[in-house]
């Protein structure tokens, strides 16, 4: 059964058509790959995945179910978290708090709970917060937890939001360039963490990458997009060697090979 | 017991202003003067909510403080005393009025807090410059309603407000105004706290921080957006029933876009996101009002300027995103706060 399905998906922005005809079906347990030029569509597959964008056409099927009616907030809460392009953490707020926050979407209380500082607002309190302080741990983070997220390096900024994704319980994790900015040794982490979230998590991860190192090592199945269309699927040694890739990465100025690595 | 402490504190105040008002140790234009501090407390911290945690800008914050005195002022009137607009007394004698004008009070709350929904769902759309232009419309459309009710005074209003309380100082002769003051002033500034320190509450910091990213990542920001202008809307109603009783006469001329801007210069003053900076400004705001009173119209220069010059050299206000426990940390043994 899989766990996601993308339908003859169709997107529009006005005149420009930024998805055209994407179908995808991904099982659970895969780690899979979404390559393709600045401006391909990608970051606006993962909007409509998430519910922040309507498809204007298609369907999306999470658990063999159809999401594409729900608000953001609700297909987040059926286990589907991501991270940003640009990391988007609420920085005026601590890394504990950023953690807590976003499990809103199983807060047992109501404002009134609150306001009352009612029984069940301080057991639902205290369990988001443990929930918060564990995912911290696991991901060797428990030091920063007091600090304000602008405030950290790159490479532990990207840890706290993947930190913040996991805090939903999340059966399906999708990936926005989370290589983009790191430095060589920033990446080699990066692929060890995500490998490690992957087991520990039972996670499903769905990426977008142009980091050809992190997709090559990690990715067992590739989608390579251009103007919004699929060119090839497969595994990461056939898409290399695939000529249409090639010629689309090449068309692309700043795309080619060498520029990205 | 260490936990009640600022709760214990702020009691004895209250005792001690009680015994004051009661005493007459000070005249009456200085107790007018608190009354008002009081009730500007409430107004600057629910808008506080809105323009300083939410980062949103709303400038109507006087209409439903409009809304608020005219429903608690009808009930009053209509419920406890026999005047020329209201005819008789209805049902229930003016001896009811010690237990019945909270519950006024709390009414007038919730039609300010529904009027709240012309904001809140607009909300849902739109932000920023635009959904300020709205606020600013609902304030007109308020004034410009009561203007239209001819049976409620127009654009005349409406007095004897002073009948109520008199209604309630026959039954026992305590400051029941001030009471109340203190009272609303004390539970909303902890409903304030205490909503916007829960989890729940931060969300509406994350929609000031990262509206997309709170949307993406669980917060159903339409909830919340909702609730927090009812909330804030809701204790502007509150507040304006207050006034209403304590300057005994309501006219929709007195919520206009300027007192909506007093209120919108006190929170700023005090400090975006800071309530402590929302209570201290509206104490130090409302006492500088009355020193420049000899000024009459000119002191619509001068505090427009006052604004100017704020926003130029200190725009962060007072105290500007912090609390006065984080600038005085001993002040934290009053304010415990709970670790899990
Ligand atoms: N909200 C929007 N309104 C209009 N056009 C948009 C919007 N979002 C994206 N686009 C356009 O859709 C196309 C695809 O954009 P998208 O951000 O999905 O690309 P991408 O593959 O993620 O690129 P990158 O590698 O630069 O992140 C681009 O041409 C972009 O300009
Ligand atoms: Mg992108």
């Amino acid at each position: 059964m899989p766990l996601l399905e993308l339908k003859q998906i169709n997107h529009f922005f006005g005149g420009l058509q930024a998805v055209h005809n994407f179908n995808l079906t991904i099982e659970p347990g895969e780690l899979i790959g979404l390559i393709g030029p600045n401006g391909a569509g990608k970051t606006t597959i993962f909007n409509l995945v998430s519910g922040f964008y309507k498809p204007t056409q298609g369907d999306i099927l999470f658990h063999e179910k159809s999401i594409i009616h729900l608000k953001p907030h609700q297909v987040t809460s059926l286990g589907l978290a991501r991270t940003f392009q640009n990391i988007r953490m609420w920085n005026s707020m601590t890394v504990l708090e950023n953690l807590c926050i976003s499990q809103h979407y199983r807060m047992g209380y109501s404002f009134m709970d609150a306001i009352f500082s009612t029984k069940t607002y301080h057991e639902h309190e205290k369990a988001v917060v443990k929930r918060a302080m564990e995912i911290l741990e696991s991901l060797e983070l428990s030091e920063a937890a007091g600090e304000y997220p602008k405030n950290l390096p790159y490479g532990l900024q990207r840890r706290v939001e993947i930190g913040r994704a996991l805090t939903i319980k999340p059966s399906l994790l999708l990936l926005d360039e989370p290589a983009a900015g790191m430095n060589p040794s920033d990446i080699d982490r990066l692929i060890e963490l995500i490998q490690w979230i992957r087991e520990q998590f039972h996670l499903t991860i769905w990426l977008i990458e142009h980091q050809m190192k992190v997709v090559m090592s990690l990715c067992e199945r590739l989608c390579v997009l251009d103007f919004g269309q699929i060119i090839a699927e497969g595994s990461p040694s056939d898409i290399k060697n695939n000529p249409r890739v090639i010629k689309a990465y090449l068309g692309d100025e700043e795309a080619d090979d060498d520029a990205e690595n | 017991m260490r936990h009640y402490l600022s709760l214990i504190v702020y009691l004895a105040i209250c005792l001690l202003i009680i015994v004051i008002f009661q005493q007459n140790w000070l005249n009456a234009y200085i107790q007018i003067v608190m009354m008002f501090i009081g009730i500007n407390i409430m107004l600057s911290s629910s808008l506080n909510l809105i323009n300083g945690y939410m980062g949103e800008f709303s400038c109507g914050h006087a209409g439903f403080m409009a809304v608020g005195a005219y429903t608690a002022s009808l009930l009053n009137m209509g419920l406890f005393t026999t005047s020329s607009i209201f005819g008789r007394s209805l049902f229930i004698g003016p001896q009811y009025s010690v237990f019945l004008f909270p519950v006024t009070l709390i009414i007038a709350g919730f039609c300010a807090a529904l009027v709240g929904l012309l904001v809140a769902v607009p909300s849902f759309r739109t932000r920023g410059d635009y959904l300020a232009i709205i606020t600013l419309a609902v304030n007109y459309i308020v004034k410009s309603s009561i203007e239209n009710i001819q049976e409620i005074g127009g654009a005349r209003g409406f007095m004897g407000m002073r009948q109520v309380v008199n209604a309630m100082n026959n039954v026992i002769n305590i400051p029941w105004l001030m009471i109340w003051i203190l009272a609303f002033a004390g539970t909303s500034i902890i409903a304030l706290k205490r909503f916007v320190g829960s989890t729940y509450g931060k969300g509406v910091i994350a929609i000031r921080d990262d509206e997309i990213a709170a949307e993406i990542m669980s917060v159903n920001t339409q909830r919340v957006k909702l609730i927090a202008f009812m909330l804030s809307s809701g204790i502007a109603g509150i507040a304006g029933g207050l006034f209403a009783h304590v300057i005994g006469y309501i006219n929709p001329g007195t919520f206009t876009i300027m007192k909506s801007t007093e209120i919108m210069v006190m929170v700023y003053l005090g400090g975006m996101g800071s309530l402590s900076g929302s209570v201290l400004s509206a104490v130090l705001f409302t006492v500088m009002l009355e020193f420049l009173r000899p000024l009459q119209l000119f002191k619509w220069v001068l505090i427009p300027l006052l604004l100017i010059i704020l926003m130029l050299f200190r725009p962060e206000g007072l105290m500007g995103n912090r609390e006065l426990s984080d600038v005085f940390p001993g002040l934290r043994r009053f304010f415990p706060s709970k670790e899990y």
